[in-house]
């Protein structure tokens, strides 16, 4: 048998040592005061934001599926924040390009028909859970900024919507061969409710990180502060990076 | 009883052995006689323990937040709600807030893993842990004791089989949680495993099924540690049991001594 011969005191006092080298764990108890939580909370955030960014290849693709595989078009749902129709006036509608550009202005749907077309069959994952398989077509949105001649050393792009809805992107995503600027849905131009005439379809983002109805873009490096994205400026993840 | 102090990492290199270990013994005098206690989980252990249970009380309380988003395992259309619950359960206010808590708490509940993980690896502890072909047969007794009433079988080991069976479960969960959750975060970077799981919906109901299993190992571990009293739950805090239940094995001690 082996121990060791000590007092009762002795033996209280190493069992108390023992007790207070848990003490570190305490701070987690600043997680139960608002202030703090929500300091915390935010550094939380933009550590598993920056984890996102760093873990974002250029090379990774989201998934691609056949034909078969992909949701009817009834069964493809859509989320908003305001109206599903912001009653756009589809045959005046352009996009005006803003910011680090070397052609800024208004461009029609014609000018980006122009651009070579693409079409993948893709997985929408929605932030509350849900996702859905649906075919996309239009231009990689890589075209469009060489198109307008965008610095795509800039940091950001920013968009606004018809329906008052705005969001920004990371550069790094808006070249990624799946992004694209979509104005087709199951090879028909895009209704109202999925965001006539023109989306943007981000396969490595969640859902609300991919604008419908845009109405604007703007390339830049700095994001005012409260114009980095309707859901985000309420505390979800600004990467959305999936 | 020698008076030789045994250091805890000496206790830790014996560990080599498969068979019970002898935690670190102490003696007091003590009116009426000595007085017994064992020092039976290091300060890692007690660490990531109690880092894991607000990290994992965290990250199941969020999640039901998140969860109840969408209640549902299918298609978004038609809605067809699986199982709904009131959000005052659940962490985090509305669906942001409960993914800033996953989010944050994620790290947290995977670096008490990791840490825990490679520190049985490391010191030999998992064979105390990990259930093993050999427990096999002696889950039935137990599982007699336990629930019908039988005889308590003679315990060999630190943990018994129905024990182990529970710890070594627990253990996979977190590492199904852990591998469900990064490719529900990560589902593009990551398609590569999602096929393994048997397709995206799949993973997100392993997903919350972990959280099931987190759930009933919670719950059947606080009824075991209330049934055992004070002194076994002081042993997760300090360290140190007063009371030990099993320090009557002498002949594994002496093994265990020779090495």
């Amino acid at each position: 048998m082996s121990g060791t011969l000590t007092t009762e005191n002795e033996l209280r006092r190493r069992s108390r040592r023992e007790l207070l080298k848990l003490l570190p764990l305490g701070v987690l108890g600043a997680f139960l005061f608002e202030t703090p939580q929500r300091w915390l909370l935010t550094k939380g955030l933009a550590f598993s934001d920056a984890f996102s960014h760093l873990a974002f290849r250029h090379g990774s693709m989201a998934q691609e599926f056949r034909d078969s595989d992909v949701a009817p078009f009834d069964k493809f749902p859509y989320n908003f924040w305001d109206v599903a129709d912001p009653g756009l006036d589809l045959d005046a509608w352009t996009l005006r390009v803003e910011g680090q550009v070397q052609r800024p202005g208004n461009y029609r749907l014609a000018d980006f028909k122009n651009l070579p077309p693409h079409r993948q069959n893709t997985r929408h994952v929605c932030v509350e859970g849900w996702d859905v398989i649906g075919n996309f077509g239009g231009t990689r949105l890589s075209e469009v900024l060489s198109m307008v001649g965008a610095d795509t050393s800039a940091k950001y792009l920013y968009f606004e919507c018809g329906d008052d809805y705005y969001q920004s992107i990371d550069m790094d995503s808006a070249l990624h061969p799946q992004t694209l600027a979509c104005w087709e849905m199951y090879g028909r131009p895009l209704t109202r409710g999925h965001g006539a005439p023109l989306r943007i379809v981000i396969p490595t983002k969640l859902g609300y990180k991919q604008p419908k109805y845009v109405e604007k873009m703007v390339v830049t490096n700095v994001l005012r502060h409260g114009h980095r994205g309707y859901w985000e400026d309420q505390g979800y993840s600004w990467f959305g990076g999936l | 009883m020698s008076g030789k102090a045994v250091t805890p990492s000496k206790a830790v290199l014996r560990t080599r052995s498969a068979r019970f270990e002898p935690p670190e013994i102490a003696y007091a005098l003590r009116a009426g006689g000595e007085r017994k206690a064992t020092y039976e989980h290091s300060f890692a252990i007690r660490f990531t323990h109690w880092l894991n249970a607000i990290a994992l009380f965290v990250m199941a309380g969020s999640g039901l937040r998140i969860y109840l988003a969408f209640p549902a395992f299918g298609d978004k259309l038609p809605p067809h709600d699986f199982f709904v619950f009131p959000g005052r359960y659940t962490i985090g206010g509305w669906l942001g807030g409960a993914l800033q808590w996953h989010f944050t708490f994620m790290w947290l509940f995977m670096a008490s893993g990791l840490v825990y993980v490679f520190y049985q690896l490391i010191t030999g502890t998992w064979r105390q842990v990990i259930f093993a072909p050999r427990d096999v047969r002696r889950v039935w007794p137990m599982f007699r004791h336990y629930f019908l009433f039988g005889p308590k079988p003679e315990q060999s080991e630190s943990y018994n089989s129905l024990q182990k069976l529970a710890y070594t479960s627990t253990i996979l969960l977190g590492v199904l949680s852990t591998i469900t959750g990064l490719i529900l975060y990560k589902s593009a970077q990551l398609s590569f495993l999602i096929p393994l799981f048997g397709g995206y919906r799949s993973v997100r109901i392993l997903h919350f099924l972990s959280l099931l299993g987190f759930l009933a190992f919670v719950a059947g571990h606080i009824v075991m540690v209330i049934a055992h009293g004070w002194n076994n739950f002081q042993s997760m805090l300090t360290g140190w049991n007063f009371k030990p239940e099993y320090t009557k094995i002498q002949s594994t001690e002496t093994e265990a001594e020779d090495e």
